[in-house]
């Protein structure tokens, strides 16, 4: 081994840090200002900000059971990211992560019971992760191939497929895998005992694990393989990755099977580890909430780990605060579009441009 | 067959043309900004702020006229959040326009329920402006020649942008800040106060149309009533490739989708409305697959203008 090979890696990951603890110490400025302005509203409204974010803290990041939930939120949501950084890394809006997730849920939840009544456990978990991002990625296979071997804008067809799938998954919900034995229109639900494992002693999910694991091997499979250049090459310039003779229909239906699977596995881990069942009309369209957190984190999978926990903290602690301090839980919708707001002003005062995948 | 009878069909197009105004004037706006190189997906949450502006007011007035003037002025103000981000400051147009949108959500919700959670007011019908002679025709008098005024303005849109977008030189000036914004600036021209303008103008359009949602279509407002309307405007401005009269037959389109549901309740069918709440989709889908072709989309779409860079 050369003294070369070992210093290379090594400056490249001081980089990383440095780049990391920046945007972090960009993030926490706007924050405070956001949850200032916020605080304005909540007086409006009678209210003590102080006390209501001391709530929000107290129910998101410092008591554990609150901090446990905020860990449990952040799995479908870390592999969201994932999918997000996929397609966008590879120029491709892939704006119909809703659809593709609530698939994955429904399927998760439709062969969950059954599976789990015939085989063991942990084979039926699999076969329901495997199943669930298998229908994500089929439900975006049209817009795939219409956009690699057509042209078609990909941007209309997820859109479409995306408010297609959520009426499609409720016709299922209803018509199809509706059980029978309750009132309310929803599917069997998994047992407890039949749900992912829960890790340690806790009540959080090991859904967060498999979260963790995707986004790093994205970021990794993304910034240090061959193929994570080829689809990089194709989100920067499709024109010069064609005349550098890479197969560019093939990457993109490519990038865009991974990205659509990941969203569905991010509904089949939400459905296994947290939900038990889909109800009908369950929408908790977490998709669109982290385009914004994903661009934030410049498609770095590292930085968006950090984004995904704050806006997680955000939404278990400012849930349970509104329900405490007798506030409509909308009023949390407007403190994260404050903070994604001042986010990206952060990030124009401080010099540096968000760019994105172009259409 | 006995299914297109006259209720039958009055309802239908009544309905459709009720459900496609808003996304037809959503769909009108963001084709303006995205001509312009601003692709607006803050257009829902303008709407929202205009469904529950325009009602507010219409209710505080008792006059439904002036509510979709003040629908319009609170989609602006929402786009004017939207010029100075992304236009005047070159920030993301997809992490402000989402935010914009969460914010509207969030804060129409609040207000709506401080004001209006325990009486759900409801406004009282339009009064209508009926066309004589062409009011009398069945089916379609009903549904298109006796309508309030906003309809009839509304669809004298589409003409008069298709000549704002050929014949006029703002219209020009629009199209190059999309397709070569740094030769517009060469030729002298602010690309930036160009990208505003269009900016502005889709707020009130997509404003005015959440306006007529709450006042004319719904009656009240109902938070998070928009429902996915402003990104369907999305879809309608991409696929009408710049033409305004293709974004009317795909809002009629949508709009007659959504209204089957209640057409065909009025007649005794009953399918769930999930099915059929697919079909427009569906139809856009099965268009694109038979005569999908590539995207025409402004070369500079998304992409923050700032002198002196390429």
């Amino acid at each position: 081994m050369t003294t070369g090979r070992v210093e290379a890696p090594t400056r490249r990951e001081a980089d990383l840090y440095a780049t990391s603890s920046r945007t972090i110490l960009l993030a926490l400025a706007p924050i405070l200002v956001a949850l200032t302005l916020a605080g304005a509203l909540l007086l409006a409204l009678g209210v003590d900000p102080l006390t209501y974010y001391g709530y929000v803290l107290q129910r998101g990041l410092l008591s554990p059971l609150g901090f446990e939930g905020t860990i449990t939120r952040m799995a479908p949501l870390l592999l969201l990211a994932a999918s997000l950084i996929v397609a966008f890394q590879a120029g491709i809006w892939n704006l119909g992560g809703d659809g593709q997730f609530l698939l994955g849920a429904l399927t998760a939840a439709a062969a969950g019971p059954p599976l789990a009544a015939h085989l063991p456990v942990s084979a039926a978990l699999l076969l329901c992760l495997i199943v669930g991002a298998g229908v994500g990625a089929v439900w975006a296979l049209l817009p795939a191939l219409l956009r690699a071997y057509q042209g078609v804008n990909e941007i209309i067809t997820t859109l479409m497929m995306s408010f297609l799938g959520v009426s499609f998954a409720n016709v299922l919900v209803k018509l199809v895998f509706r059980d029978t034995t309750t009132t309310v229109p929803q599917t069997r639900t998994l047992p407890v005992a039949d749900r992912l494992p829960r890790l340690f002693d806790t009540t959080v999910t090991s859904g967060v694990l498999i979260g963790l694991v995707a986004i790093v091997v994205v970021q990794l499979v993304i910034t240090r393989t061959a193929f994570g250049l080829r689809l990089r090459v194709v989100g920067a310039n499709a024109r010069a990755a064609v005349h550098a003779g890479l197969p560019v229909p093939r990457l993109v239906v490519a990038a865009f099977v991974i990205s659509a699977g990941l969203a569905g596995l991010a509904g089949a881990v939400e459905i296994l580890g947290v939900e038990g069942n889909v109800r009908a009309d369950w929408n908790p369209a977490f998709s669109l909430t982290v385009v914004p957190l994903v661009f934030l984190a410049r498609f770095n999978g590292f930085a968006a780990i950090f984004f995904v926990f704050l806006f997680s903290v955000l939404s278990i602690g400012g849930e349970s605060a509104a329900h405490r301090m007798g506030v409509p839980s909308f009023f949390n919708l407007v403190i994260v579009a404050l903070v994604l707001v001042l986010l990206a002003l952060a990030e124009y005062l401080g010099g540096r441009r968000l760019s994105g995948p172009v259409a | 067959m006995s299914l297109f009878t006259e209720p039958f069909l009055t309802a239908l197009v009544l309905g459709a043309v009720t459900a496609g105004l808003p996304l037809l004037l959503a769909g009108l706006g963001e084709q303006m900004s995205e001509r312009a190189g601003v692709l607006n997906v803050g257009i829902e949450g303008m709407m929202l702020a205009g469904a529950y502006g325009g009602f507010l007011v219409a209710y505080r007035s008792g006059s439904i006229p002036l509510g979709l003037f003040g629908g319009a002025t609170c989609g602006g103000l929402v786009a004017a959040l939207m010029a100075l981000f992304c236009v005047r400051l070159a920030l993301s147009q997809i992490v402000v326009g989402i935010a914009l949108t969460l914010a509207a959500e969030g804060l129409t919700a609040l207000l709506h329920h401080v004001q209006f959670s325990q009486t759900y007011p409801r406004l009282p019908a339009a009064a209508t402006l009926p066309i004589p002679l062409l009011s009398a025709m069945p089916v379609v008098g009903p549904a298109l020649f006796d309508r309030p005024l906003i309809v009839y303005l509304a669809l004298a849109c589409v003409p008069a942008l298709s000549r704002l977008y050929r014949e006029t030189h703002f219209g020009l000036a629009l199209q190059a800040a999309g397709d070569a914004p740094a030769a517009l600036d060469a030729a002298g021209v602010d690309v930036l106060r160009t990208r505003m303008a269009a900016v502005l103008a889709t707020g009130v359009l997509a404003g005015t149309g959440g306006a007529f949602m709450a006042e004319i279509g719904a009656g009240l407002f109902v938070p998070f009533m928009t429902n996915g309307a402003g990104f369907i405007g999305i879809v309608l401005a991409m696929l009408a490739r710049g033409r305004p009269l293709w974004v009317l037959w795909g809002a009629l389109l949508f709009g007659m989708c959504l209204s089957l549901a209640t057409a065909l309740q009025v007649v005794g069918v009953d399918i769930p409305s999930d099915v059929i709440q697919m079909i427009p989709f569906a139809a856009v889908m099965a268009v694109l697959v038979a005569f999908g072709r590539r995207a025409s989309l402004p070369a500079a779409l998304g992409v923050p203008y700032r002198r002196g860079e390429r």
